[in-house]
């Protein structure tokens, strides 16, 4: 258990000491960044609250691309999803903005896992029945989700009150309950809810045949067929569900968020959650750990820019990268263990 | 107003010609390149910075392509060397290259996201629009007639057999990617001192993506790979042409679809539904000698 935790605490570790002795070599002092940071992520209630209303969504994209990953998959399309999603629940709650509580609710959460799992459903089926790799397909339904909700944002349901590309605002009975100790940051249900899908997730992949079926095609494809399974078929089922999850993203960006789609309202969550799923193994729980330091990673980031005299927020994004790097590099980490059985004995 | 267009068209697909032969060198040696984008907008930092210090665009793009071979060989660290997975490292060069650019803006220049502007006479006219086209040439025939073609394709298609041949696969990679670098970097500076006069946060939008998919739609050949650059890039110059024009009933055209366009197609190509593209077989795969 610890020896498995051991590398991506020690990639995170080596990530941050990468990233700050970059400040330092731009003249910051890095303690003083790390401070920063610190202070921005969880200094006040607000200020955690934003961390955990970033981590929510990494949680919905770190989820589906872990779910993707089991299945031997390569899901890149978690952005184009999650806009889907968003869109999706925005443009039901724009036309229909009469509907009540909690039914209104409910059914754009649906709405937003169907227009995630359709993203998710088209990689998934070229995959299985045209052979074409997902990892392409997925970078370019990214860019084709983007220039459809553009296209609904500026002709179809245009915010007649804005100037800013995004969609009429959806009905009063659509909003989700926020948390109110977190001194106005948006912490809605789809915290708990993003909570919930973890351990669902968890539950189907090691507690369901389906679950079985699907790691099996991830672990090796002809024995899976062997034992009378249709990888094809689980192949379609698990980007359907890493559509799904990433599609929720919408529920705390429109529901519990902005009130509607807003053009470029993700700052990338979706590749972010592959750093994510990266890091936390994608094990559902790793997912959550990791989702909430990315989150607080990019709260912290923001302060940056006032507190600091050279580093800017996008300091958050050589943070991240340099972390997944530390984590994916398997050559680095196999020269670790090999050295490991030595500390042992020197130990004992 | 159809010359203006033919040219705008030869104008916008350059940095996607020299950014998709940069791709080609690296995939075609069996290594993935999604980290095209960040190579391409180092690239363009890199031209920028160094035109606007040299105050000439040839030592600039020069240290566009030296910007671009640096990341791509830490991109080349991670992948060849420490055997990360081709598309998580990817990912993150693209993160980085996005992060540290602004961040060297403020470090050098003091403003967010933005490098001084440079005076006409120091950007390039037309040159790169030229050497584009003498590259794709240059490339088809290095691929076809050297023998350090024929490695590069072997260590992409059977690695095994180059390495039974006595050829250290992981150096023609080595070679390939930085090569690749020095290409997309290249593609990144006809951005910021060929089209534009600097370079902006994230200024590449989605580009270095785009000119993955014109590779795969020439099916990772070099003139086939650099008329879809000429098509995507056509596509780019109609979107272009016809921002904000109105037509029927005072409505704007919507450009959106112009937009995606390049990507249905190559998601169609891909799929086999029009012709068939396929990748080099030993893509994406980490070499071990045995």
């Amino acid at each position: 258990m610890i020896r498995k935790l051991l590398q991506p605490v020690l990639a995170v570790v080596l990530g941050l000491a990468l990233g700050l002795g970059v400040t330092w070599s731009a003249g910051e002092n890095p303690w003083h960044v790390f401070i920063v940071l610190g202070k921005g992520a969880f200094g006040s209630g607000y200020d955690f609250g934003m961390t955990l209303f970033y981590a929510t969504p990494l949680i919905f994209t770190g989820l589906s691309v872990a779910v993707a990953f089991h299945a031997g998959l390569f899901n890149i399309g978690a952005e184009g999803q999650l806009t889907m999603g968003a869109l999706a629940a925005a443009a039901l709650g724009a036309i229909w903005p009469g509907l009540w509580s909690p039914l209104a609710p409910v059914l754009a959460g649906l709405a937003a896992i169907l227009g995630g799992t359709l993203w998710g459903a088209i990689p998934g089926w070229l995959r299985a029945r045209r052979g074409s790799h997902e990892v392409i397909n997925t970078i370019m339904l990214n860019f084709v989700a983007a220039g459809l909700a553009s296209y609904v944002a500026l002709y179809v349901l245009k915010n007649p009150d804005s100037q800013n590309p995004e969609t009429q605002p959806i009905g009063a009975g659509y909003l989700i309950h926020k948390f109110g100790i977190f001194g106005g940051a948006p912490v809605s249900l789809a915290l708990p809810l993003a909570l919930l899908a973890a351990i669902l997730v968890w539950v189907f992949l090691w507690r369901t045949v389906l679950g079985f079926e699907l790691r099996a095609v991830g672990q090796s494809e002809s024995a899976a067929r062997a034992a009378g399974i249709d990888p094809g078929w689980i192949r379609i089922i698990a980007m359907c569900l890493a559509g799904g999850l990433a599609g929720l993203v919408g529920v705390g960006e429109v529901l519990g968020n902005a009130g509607k789609f807003k053009v470029g309202f993700s700052p990338e969550y979706g590749f972010i959650g592959i750093a994510v799923a990266l890091l936390g193994r994608n094990q559902p729980a790793g997912v959550v750990a990791a989702a909430l330091l990315f989150g607080a990673l990019h709260k912290g980031a923001a302060a940056l820019d006032l507190e600091t005299e050279r580093v800017t927020q996008e300091l958050s994004l050589v943070l991240q990268a340099l972390i997944i790097l530390s984590v994916s590099a398997e050559g680095l980490w196999s020269w670790l263990k090999r050295r490991e059985p030595k500390f042992a004995s020197v130990q004992s | 107003m159809i010359r203006q267009l033919l040219e705008s068209t030869l104008r916008v697909s350059t940095p996607l010609i020299f950014a998709a032969l940069g791709g080609m060198f690296s995939e075609r040696s069996g290594v993935i390149n999604i980290a095209l984008e960040g190579l391409m907008l180092i690239g363009a930092f890199g031209a920028a910075v160094g035109t606007y210090m040299s105050h000439s665009p040839w030592l600039g793009s020069a240290a566009g392509m030296g910007a671009g071979v640096l990341l791509a060989a830490l991109y080349g660290l991670f992948v060849i060397r420490f055997r990360a997975n081709q598309i998580v490292a990817g990912t993150a060069i693209n993160m980085l290259a996005l992060g540290l650019t602004p961040f060297l803006c403020k470090v050098l220049y003091d403003v967010t996201g933005q490098t001084p502007a440079i005076p006409v006479a120091e950007r390039f006219q037309s040159a790169p629009l030229y050497l584009g086209w003498i590259m794709v040439a240059l490339c088809w025939l290095w691929l076809k007639h050297t023998r350090g073609g024929l490695w590069v394709s072997f260590a992409g298609e059977h690695p095994e057999a180059l390495d039974a041949a006595g050829i250290r696969v992981n150096r023609v990679r080595w070679a390939a990617v930085l090569v690749g670098g020095a290409l997309a970097g290249m593609g990144g500076a006809s951005l910021s001192i060929f089209l534009a006069s600097s370079f902006s946060r994230n200024m590449t939008a989605g580009r270095g993506f785009m000119a993955l998919a014109a590779l795969i739609f020439g099916k990772w050949k070099p003139v086939p790979t650099a008329l879809a650059c000429l098509l995507f890039g056509f596509a780019e110059a109609v979107q272009i042409r016809l921002q904000g024009v109105s037509l029927w009933g005072g409505k704007p055209i919507p450009v959106q679809f112009i937009q995606i366009l390049p990507y249905l197609v190559t998601i169609l190509v891909l799929a086999g539904f029009v012709g068939r593209s396929r990748a080099p077989k030993a893509l994406g795969i980490t070499f071990r000698r045995a």
